[in-house]
């Protein structure tokens, strides 16, 4: 029954020429630079789906080309950008990430694979964000970068960047971890504003239909910061804020409570596939 | 305050004159869903296909296709298939259930279901402030897109 609706669908939207549609992800591999990239794996215990999906599968031919390529992947100028901040002296303390983490190609491979972590300082989780924010402030004598501006989200480009093709595994034995997770879990579940939707009603209910132009995915997080080709460079909890905005709910702020617990969450609901930054999205 | 008087005003309205143009309109918590859906207009004026098919479209008010395809509107780009195509859904349903659908679903097929309630005032938390209270289409374009409907016949 149900396929015989999407057969109908097909028929209907390839009568009025409303261009491809795809009933599924799509039956391709990735491979970066050599690296080969998890873009379906088993999913762990306790997940709404068998298998997980990277986002990469439900984009378009075009769309994934970009990202198999360094050279032609737009993204990677943010990459350089942050390689260069990463090199840069600032604050009072006259230091640069580079003067204690040296090479970030070695210290900082496999860090963005597992981040968000317990931060006892803070008593909360902590993502890539909010540690570039943390050594800056008390290790560097500089200021906290504001959301999305200073270069924060090339800063952090560059940092997941170095865990490319690394397996997506957060730690939530650690602190209260879990119990973020579980409020995570109802941010996801529940429904906001005006069209009253939830992130499950359209990235778990309808995962693989078409909304409008948008081939809906799992929502997953292992590309992130994205390079959107309508928007450019996208972070995480910028695309949160607008997925939220898009029910006509009022956008929690990036890095609040709720975005932490919601981060932490469905970085978990991605556990297995391979960091992908800055993977190109539509 | 001013719908307040604009409601009475359409309730005398209704009461003293025999045409049912100025009929009151049905307040989205008033509607009443039976088995074979919302019997009456919610508003006693009849619906135009014309702007029902305008409501439809535009992304600002229904923006069906963004979640059902229909052959008939072939020349706008992207259609989606969340829900069912609606080619033909006016063989399938009559006016009142269709008028009940659009007025919210929820009521008609399950809590579940993913398509908006374009009617009511049961929403979403954290409700953007300035749409307190407000439906996402008037009752008029509800039954004007309820009259839209009624055309997609095969
Ligand atoms: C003065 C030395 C110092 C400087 C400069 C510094 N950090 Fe750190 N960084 C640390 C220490 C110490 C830790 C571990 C304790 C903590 O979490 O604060 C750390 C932890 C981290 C971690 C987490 C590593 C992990 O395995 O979880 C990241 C990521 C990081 N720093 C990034 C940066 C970036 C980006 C900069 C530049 C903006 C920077 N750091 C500058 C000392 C420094
Ligand atoms: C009305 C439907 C809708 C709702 C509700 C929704 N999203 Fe999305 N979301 C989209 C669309 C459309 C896209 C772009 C296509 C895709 O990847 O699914 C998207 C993309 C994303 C992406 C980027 C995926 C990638 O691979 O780059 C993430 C992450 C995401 N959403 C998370 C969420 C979260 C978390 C929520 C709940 C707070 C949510 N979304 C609610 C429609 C929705
Ligand atoms: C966010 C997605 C979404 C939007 C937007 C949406 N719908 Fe639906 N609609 C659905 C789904 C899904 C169903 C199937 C019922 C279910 O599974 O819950 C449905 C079912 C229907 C049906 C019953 C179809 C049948 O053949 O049984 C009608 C009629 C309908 N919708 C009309 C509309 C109209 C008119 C609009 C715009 C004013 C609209 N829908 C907007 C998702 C949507």
């Amino acid at each position: 029954m149900k396929r015989l609706l999407v057969a109908g669908v097909v028929l209907a939207a390839s009568l009025a020429g409303s261009g491809p549609i795809w009933a599924d992800p799509v039956d391709d591999t990735l491979e970066i630079d050599g690296v080969p990239i998890v873009t379906r794996t088993a999913a762990p215990e306790g997940h709404p789906f068998d298998e997980l999906y990277s986002g990469w599968l439900f984009r378009e031919k075009e769309t994934r080309d970009l990202s198999r390529d360094s050279f032609e992947n737009p993204g990677m100028i943010a990459v350089e950008d942050g390689e260069a901040m990463w090199n840069t002296v600032e604050g009072t303390a006259g230091k640069s990430c580079a003067s204690c983490h040296g090479d970030a190609a070695e210290s900082m491979k496999g860090v963005g694979a597992s981040f968000p972590k317990w931060d006892a300082d803070s008593g909360r989780p902590i993502n890539v964000e909010l540690q570039i924010n943390k050594c800056r402030t008390e290790q560097m004598g500089a200021e906290a970068l504001p959301f999305n501006k200073g270069g924060q989200q090339e800063l952090t480009a560059y940092i997941k960047h170095q865990s490319l093709g690394m397996p997506v595994k957060l730690d939530l034995t650690e602190g209260e971890m879990q119990s973020w997770w579980e409020r995570g879990k109802d941010v996801y579940y529940t429904r906001t504003g005006q069209l009253n939707l939830a992130c499950a009603s359209c990235h778990e209910v309808a995962m693989g239909k078409m909304i409008r132009a948008d081939h809906l995915s799992q929502g997953q997080v292992n590309g992130f910061p994205t390079y959107r080709l309508k928007s450019g460079l996208t972070s995480l909890h910028q695309r949160f804020r607008g997925c939220i905005r898009d029910t006509r709910a009022v956008q929690p702020d990036a890095f609040s409570d709720d975005l932490m617990a919601l981060e932490t969450y469905v970085t978990w609901r991605g556990t297995g596939l391979s960091v992908e930054t800055p993977s190109v999205r539509q | 305050m001013t719908r307040r008087m604009h409601f009475t005003l359409g309730a005398i309205a209704a009461m003293t004159l025999s045409t049912a143009a100025f009929a009151s309109e049905v307040a989205p918590d008033a509607v009443e869903f039976g088995d074979e859906g919302v019997m009456t207009s919610l508003t006693g004026v009849a619906g135009d296909p014309v702007a029902g098919a305008e409501t439809f479209k535009s992304r600002k008010l229904g923006n069906c296709l963004a979640c059902h395809a229909n052959a008939d509107m072939s020349g706008e780009l992207f259609h989606g298939d969340v829900g069912p195509s609606l080619d033909g859904v006016a063989d399938r349903w009559e006016e009142p259930m269709l008028r009940a659908i659009v007025a919210n679903s929820k009521q008609i097929f399950t809590e579940a279901t993913i398509m908006p309630g374009f009617y009511s005032l049961e929403v979403g938390k954290h409700l953007r402030e300035d749409l307190e209270g407000q439906t996402i289409l008037t009752a008029q374009q509800v039954e004007d897109v309820v009259a839209y409907l009624g055309t997609l016949k095969e």
